[in-house]
């Protein structure tokens, strides 16, 4: 999993505006501007890849013992007989208005397909990151307030081996040892076999679907199951995000107001939180939206080993079995929510520093 | 009556890759309730003694002394914990340069606050009060409408303003003043000095200016050591500097130039003079 | 002693004196760390290995022993077993070629490919820099994995349609670091003298620009090893990358998962070889950046 932070540390501080107003509307603008402009970029690339990489994108649908009518007809129902720009224009306009086009495994539209196994990602990857944070952010705090320590030492290796060791190949390993060997935690998929479909889904997530009906016997099973890959992926992001606070701080403890508040006689407890720590809030949720986005894009490998019926199996069923429509919904959406969480926390860094108000 | 900080053969070291490197050599001094100005040029070691006094050096720097005491306490044998009780209550500092020195993202006055509420449990309102006629001290004229912005909203000199009510606030009886004008406008440095000065004095309060500038600080201390690559190489009553022996002071003086300068060329230090020492 | 001199001399005679000099001095230092160490030692390690492999490996990697399947890892079959009665030790050291090949062509594509946009993309700034940046933005702004998943399934799987997606996921990172060094070098004065003897903008980038672009790029790229690996691994873990029966060891992983409950070695050993290396080019991109480039430690 490769998360490459793309972040400022010190944003320049922006003088404080009169018009304040104008200032929101056009960083609003600017904002919009910016999230289409890299959406339509986003749609670029599916497309050049989906129309433009493939010898014969006709071929891949109607299969290489079509007639030439059928090889035809498919072509001109593809727009294939358009010139590129054409063909581009028709695609963004489709993907707009929510077409994505039929999925030949499932013989579903992608959109249906996309937004059924969406939440099972959705709900992994959320407790992956409340995990990741949980841990993640102390232990950063932890190895930089003792720099060179043992402790230290270890966090640093730790964080090394979430950038080395292969997720599915972790989530692998898991399951032999707490599923099979010590019987701690639930198999693949997202419930034992004899409780499937017995929620009728309102959110898709089950964790809160089996709350809301109060079935508790299947919330436990839900959370026996899930627990396992959501820890796998939060390990990954634990990794990240202690590696970032871990140099967040000392960047924070080197600095003069620290050894202001060491000069006030301020414990070193609340020197570390208050002081170094509180600066950091703000790059961190950066960090944190980064992490999360890339806890989808993770995910791909952790579902296709545990069955999890979530939008990354589908992504590898579907790439098994060259649904390129599938395929490239599965990128767009990924890549959408990518952009998405990566310029919200853009967004949310110049809210909240006051520097930068 | 012994005096208010003894310092004896003071050294401060660290680690580098060809071994220890002492950026202070055994340096020693009394200071009694008057005004101290330490000169030297950056790297002289000056500013390694003011943080060596409140044991701010951390690890892998080491400070060793014969004697480092303040009212006969003997701070090197204090731990962390008895040292927080001695920092800011008792001796405190105010640092070069407020933008770095301020936190950022906390407003100027709950830094205060925090100042006084680590020594003493008070009431919110009379916290409040005491910062109010604090920033008063310092000459701030709005001090609501300050306590309420943050450091980046704040002028350079009304940032070191904040940064001397925060170190004064608790009351101490020992104040370093790490050149606390370097990184102002040369308008409000005599401004900020003076503030010092006057609250220094009123309170009877000890006082260490550390500082390059041998002018300003023979303006506004009692007496002066000059400090030259980690050795105290002089050590006068500040009205006596024109009668200063050593070459490195004598280079220093030469080197100011005067409202009425008759000569064309400063003359640079000749450091072959004292090499030897 | 001679030698050490002439490499540690403050007044090099030649350009070549003060390269070898500076080489000199970048790898006494790595030598000081112990965790670069371990790292430049695993890594002499895999290359060793990847070159030895028909000298090293006991038996053959794609040679069957039906009668022998699934054996546990024993003094025979260190490793143990296939579920063709393949020996995995031999399957793994044969797959050190491929690991290697592939982080090598990667590296080789990419770095030159972002290098080169980075730094005319930070020479001639104005609409060029705009065009090229915004480009480079939206490939940085994308998930990689995903990217590289889609463009091998356009291309079709393979190793080596699974190297041409990865270098093509991984150039934009260079772009952005060549661009920013280029911006610093650009306007220095010796880049204006160079240009006032006449060079053109070719030989000013490919000359001047470039090189002091290279140390940067080093750490960056070696730090980035460890994510080709992971990436190409996952392609074959899914079927994408490497075909059977070559001995990839993400495709040997994919392999052992069917018998992960009860025959936990043949998924288990090879994912130990992918750390091993990858780790070796955390460690050594680490101490090269301490080394080369001491502002930015642990970010």
């Amino acid at each position: 999993m490769s998360l490459e932070p793309q972040i400022a540390m010190s944003p320049t501080p922006v003088a404080p505006s009169r018009r304040k107003w104008g200032r929101g509307l056009s960083a609003t603008v600017g904002f919009v501007a910016t999230v289409f402009l890299t959406f339509l970029g986003l749609l670029a690339i599916t497309f050049f890849i989906g129309r433009v990489i493939p010898i014969d994108p006709v071929l891949a649908v109607v299969g290489d013992r079509a007639s030439n009518e059928v090889y035809e007809a498919a072509r001109v129902a593809m727009g294939l007989d358009q010139p590129l720009p054409v063909q581009f224009f028709h695609y963004v306009v489709n993907v707009f208005s929510g077409d994505l086009g039929q999925s030949v495994s499932t013989g579903r539209p992608v959109v249906e397909d996309l937004s059924r196994f969406f939440p099972a990602t959705l709900e992994m990857a959320t407790i992956g990151i409340i995990i990741g944070v949980a841990l993640g952010v102390p232990l950063g705090v932890i190895a930089a307030s003792r720099q060179g320590s043992v402790i230290d030492q270890i966090i640093r290796v730790v964080g090394l081996l979430g950038y080395s060791m292969p997720a599915f190949w972790l989530g692998l390993v898991g399951l032999a040892l707490f599923y099979a060997r010590l019987r701690w935690v639930g198999g693949p998929g997202r419930l034992d076999i004899f409780y499937d479909g017995l929620v009728e889904p309102v959110t898709g997530l089950l964790l809160v679907d089996s709350l809301i009906k109060g079935e508790f016997e299947i919330f436990w099973n839900a959370v026996h199951h899930l627990i396992l890959p959501a820890s796998v992926l939060g390990f990954f992001s634990l990794a990240y995000i202690a590696r970032m606070t871990r140099s967040f701080m000392l960047d924070q403890l080197s600095q003069e107001f620290v050894t202001t508040a060491r000069v006030k006689g301020v414990p070193e407890r609340v020197v570390i939180w208050r002081h170094a720590f509180n600066p950091i809030r703000v790059p961190l949720i950066t960090v944190i939206g980064l992490s999360y986005a890339g806890l989808l894009e993770g995910s791909v490998m952790i579902e296709t080993v545990f069955s999890w019926p979530g939008i990354g199996n589908y992504l590898t069923t579907a790439l098994l079995n060259a649904d390129m429509n599938a395929v490239l919904g599965s990128t767009l959406v990924i890549g959408a929510v990518f952009i998405f969480i990566n310029k919200i926390s853009d967004v949310l860094y110049r809210v909240l520093d006051p520097r930068a108000r | 009556m012994a005096p208010m900080l003894e310092v004896k053969n003071l050294r401060v070291s660290f680690p580098t890759h060809r071994g220890r490197v002492e950026v202070v050599k055994g340096i020693s001094f009394d200071l009694g309730r008057e005004r101290l100005g330490i000169v030297g040029e950056s790297g002289s070691g000056k500013s390694m003694t003011g943080r060596a006094i409140l044991k701010l050096i951390r690890k892998p720097g080491l400070v060793t002394a014969d004697r480092l005491a303040f009212e006969g306490v003997d701070i090197l044998r204090q731990s962390e914990k008895q040292m927080r009780s001695i920092r800011g209550a008792r001796i405190s500092m105010v640092m070069q340069d407020p933008k770095f020195s301020l936190n950022p993202v906390m407003t100027v006055g709950e830094q205060i606050a925090e100042a006084l509420v680590t020594h003493e449990k008070l009431p919110r309102r009379e916290v409040n009060e005491r910062i109010l006629t604090m920033l008063e001290a310092v000459r701030i004229n709005d001090p609501k409408r300050v306590a309420g912005l943050y450091p980046h909203e704040v002028s350079g000199g009304m940032g070191q303003r904040v940064m001397i009510a925060m170190m004064l606030i608790p009351g101490p009886e020992l104040l370093i003043a790490d050149e606390p004008t370097s990184a102002l406008d040369v308008s409000v440095q005599a401004q900020v000095l003076d503030i010092i000065d006057d609250l220094v004095t009123t309170k009877g309060m000890g006082l260490i200016l550390i500082s390059h500038d041998l002018n300003l600080v023979s303006r506004y201390c009692d007496r002066i050591l000059v400090m030259n690559s980690g050795t105290v190489v002089e050590e006068c009553a500040a009205g006596e500097l024109d009668s200063a022996r050593h070459p490195y002071t004598r280079g220093l003086l030469a080197a100011m130039p005067t409202i009425d300068e008759s000569r064309d060329e400063l003359p640079v230090l000749d450091r072959s003079q004292w090499a030897g020492t | 002693m001679a030698t050490r001199d002439w490499l540690l001399d403050d007044s090099p005679s030649s350009r070549w004196q003060a390269n070898a000099g500076r080489a000199y001095r970048v790898f006494t230092a790595l030598l000081r760390n112990p965790l670069s160490v371990v790292g430049g030692v695993i890594i002499i390690v895999l290359i060793l290995t990847a070159i030895l492999a028909p000298w090293l490996a006991p038996y053959s990697a794609t040679g069957q022993d039906l009668a022998n399947r699934l054996a546990p890892p024993s003094s025979l079959h260190w490793m143990g077993t296939d579920e063709l009665g393949r020996d995995i030790f031999s399957r793994v050291i044969w797959g050190s070629q491929i690991t290697l090949t592939i982080v090598l062509l990667v590296a080789l594509i990419s770095a030159p490919l972002g290098l080169l946009v980075g730094a005319v993309s930070g020479y001639f700034g104005g609409w060029t820099d705009r065009l090229l940046m915004g480009f480079t933005d939206i490939f940085l702004s994308m998930p990689k994995l995903i990217l590289a998943l889609a463009f091998v399934a356009a291309l079709g799987p393979g190793i080596n349609n699974a190297i041409i997606a990865i270098a093509i996921t991984s150039w934009p990172a260079y772009a952005r670091i060549a661009r920013a060094e280029t911006l610093t070098i650009r306007n220095a004065e010796f880049i204006a003298a160079v240009r006032l003897q006449g060079a053109s903008p070719l030989r000013v980038i490919v000359q001047h620009v470039l090189p002091l672009c290279t140390s940067s790029m080093i750490i960056r790229v070696t730090l980035d090893m460890a994510g080709v690996i992971l990436t190409a691994a996952g392609l074959g873990f899914i079927g994408l990358g490497a075909q059977p029966p070559l001995p990839e060891w993400g495709a040997m992983i994919s392999r052992g998962r069917t018998f992960i409950l009860d025959q936990w070695w043949v998924a288990t050993m090879p994912g130990f070889a992918i750390i091993i290396v990858s780790l070796g080019f955390c460690f050594l991109g680490d101490g090269l950046r301490d080394v080369l480039d001491p502002k930015s430690e642990g970010k």
